[in-house]
């Protein structure tokens, strides 16, 4: 086993200190110094800092931060809101809920500094209506942060206000999509909505929106306070940063583990989290969620950053790794998935209400021994035709699992279907 | 707990709904938080809590209805004094989540969607609430309970008046 190689921390220096969701500790480590900062900057300037520093969206699309800030119309006087998507719901991820209960002012920080380079007045945090802890969290350290007139009007004499709404939702996977997340938040079910117009344009109540993940604008401090070139230099020449790791599934040690985006997927697994229990041998690995395309044990030498991923035709997404020991039948985590994405497919476009919901029944009679002899092809040509015809990307979603895990184990899911079917 | 059939908020309930529609550019952005607040005082969503929220938004019953079916966390029958909800998503799968849920389906005498027969506990099977890192795991009312075990699950039953 090689010694993995040591990154500073960044979004994790404080996770193993008391009171980290305090505001005395944030700031006793340097928190909210980047703030008066960058309310000393025009707006233009820190929306550049964050674009030099190859900031991408931590949330699944990593889509570079800066350029979607730079969406917003140029002098529009309408009111613009920020709005966090911390609707963690990607299974297999759940780095978002540590960062809400361990490191909340960091999000805030970020908010105001945000909120300060699109001139936005009002930001929302839509968090997942099961979060009740990281809620009370969350919600507590805006409270300390009004009290300390960090939050508000004229925030530290800048003539600067901005305010924070705590929003909860109620248990919808499809709203963690950035409009399905407006619809919600406009107090509507959670359908996504045809794009363009993009949000920058017109997003929450019609208004220029700006919608970002919880660690991506964690980041935006500490990008600020020691710049543009220093977070870019602790990654890929594509992607900025050290990041958050979700792992989970059959590792010794699982857990959130943050390190450079160039980190390699077999020393995240062998490295950081301690190898598969048991000695048992490596199987497939989901690298970036559930909608991300699996890995066999061979593929596993890809660095973890958006680039990286793309190129083994898969993707980081929320950079939710799932690990499977050789015991895991692959046709029964299909139906799982399977499962999950037939219960939260919105219903809006037909493909994938369709699709979702058949798949799910075909998975499920093939695990049962009862498969048919054209269930494999018949479940890739549905996956195939339908994606890129929906509204939003939760179908090519579920497509990535569907079409990977049965090509790539193919043989697998055949042992299963009687022959004479 | 009040008649969710008849259902009517106190006046100092009416407040907090008018400062959570306050909160928003459109006060229809309060909904969730206001069915959240009704389910909270009443146990759950009744078809005539529909029709009183849609009274205090106006808007049409048929849109609050169609908001209420599609959440998972609004109740349109009431839940067992306790709701436990089992995830089954990848990672707890990997873990044995099949196995906790069959532990509580024989603890509890129920099929998974059923509330036992003292109203104490209904059960539920969830998608993924990441918490990954303990699983296989459950939400317990508000509370998540993770690194389960036939054990540890008992251990949690027990503490469920």
């Amino acid at each position: 086993m090689s010694v993995p190689v040591t990154v500073e921390k960044i979004f994790t220096r404080n996770f193993d200190r008391p009171g980290s969701h305090t505001l005395g500790v944030y700031r006793e480590t340097g928190g909210y110094t980047a703030l008066p900062k960058a309310l000393g900057m025009e707006p233009a300037a820190i929306t550049e800092e964050v674009k030099q520093s190859n900031l991408r969206g931590l949330g699944g699309a990593a889509f570079p931060t800066g350029m979607k800030w730079s969406f917003i119309p140029k002098g529009s006087t309408a009111p613009k809101y920020l709005v966090i998507n911390a609707d963690e719901g990607e299974p297999g991820t759940f780095k978002d809920r540590y960062l809400l209960e361990r490191d909340p002012h960091a999000l805030i920080e970020g908010m105001i500094i945000a909120a300060r380079a699109i001139d936005s007045h009002t930001g929302f945090v839509y968090i997942r209506g099961e979060y009740v802890r990281p809620w009370e969290i969350f919600s507590g350290a805006v409270k300390e942060a009004y009290d300390a007139g960090l939050l508000g009007r004229n925030i530290q004499g800048s003539g600067f206000d901005f305010d924070i709404v705590v929003h909860r939702g109620a248990g919808a996977y499809i709203c963690g999509e950035e409009t399905g997340l407006l619809s919600s938040l406009e107090g509507k079910k959670g359908w996504p909505k045809i794009k363009p117009p993009f949000p920058a344009i017109k997003g929450a109540f019609g208004q220029p929106t700006i919608v970002n993940n919880v660690e991506t604008i964690a980041a935006v401090p500490h990008i600020i306070n020691r710049g543009a070139a220093w977070f870019a230099g602790l990654g890929t020449k594509t992607q900025g940063g050290t990041r958050l790791y979700s792992v989970s599934g059959h590792v010794v040690k699982p857990g959130v583990v943050e390190t450079s985006v160039s980190v390699t997927l077999r020393s995240l697994i062998y490295d950081h989290c301690g190898g598969i229990p048991g000695g048992r041998r490596l199987k497939a690995v989901v690298p970036g969620g559930s909608s991300a395309p699996i890995l066999t044990a061979d593929e596993i030498d890809v660095t973890m950053d958006a680039d990286g991923l793309k190129a083994a035709g898969t993707m980081i997404g929320s950079a939710g790794v799932i690990v499977m020991d050789e015991t895991v039948s692959i046709p029964e985590a299909l139906m799982v998935v399977a499962r999950f994405y037939a219960h939260e497919s919105c219903g809006q476009c037909t493909p994938c209400r369709e699709s979702t919901g058949w798949i799910y029944k075909i998975s499920h009679r093939i695990v049962e021994g009862k498969g048919r002899k054209d269930d494999l092809d018949t479940i890739l040509d549905v996956a195939k035709r339908g994606a890129g015809t929906t509204i939003c990307a939760f179908y090519d979603g579920a497509v990535g699992p569907y079409v990977s895990y049965i090509e790539k184990f193919r043989e697998e899911f055949e042992a299963l279907i009687p022959r004479d079917a | 707990m009040p008649d969710a059939k008849r259902p009517e908020f106190t006046a100092e309930q009416l407040d907090e709904v008018r400062r959570l529609q306050g909160l928003y550019p459109d006060k229809q952005g309060a909904l969730l938080p206001v069915l959240r607040l009704a389910q909270d005082v009443f146990g759950y969503v009744s078809l005539q809590i529909e029709e009183y929220v849609a009274g205090l938004f106006e808007m049409s019953p048929a849109h609050v209805h169609e908001v209420v079916t599609f959440y998972t966390l609004f109740f349109q029958q009431p839940p067992g004094r306790h709701v436990v909800s089992v995830c089954h998503n990848l990672s707890c799968h990997l873990l044995g989540a099949k196995s906790i849920v069959d532990h509580l389906t024989q603890r509890l005498g129920v099929e998974v969607g059923e509330t036992t027969s003292d109203g104490r506990v209904t059960l539920l099977t969830v998608e993924c609430l990441c918490a990954c890192e303990q699983a296989p795991m459950m939400q317990v009312d508000d509370r998540y309970e993770g690194l389960l075990t036939p054990e540890k699950v008992d251990r949690i039953l027990e503490g469920l008046l």
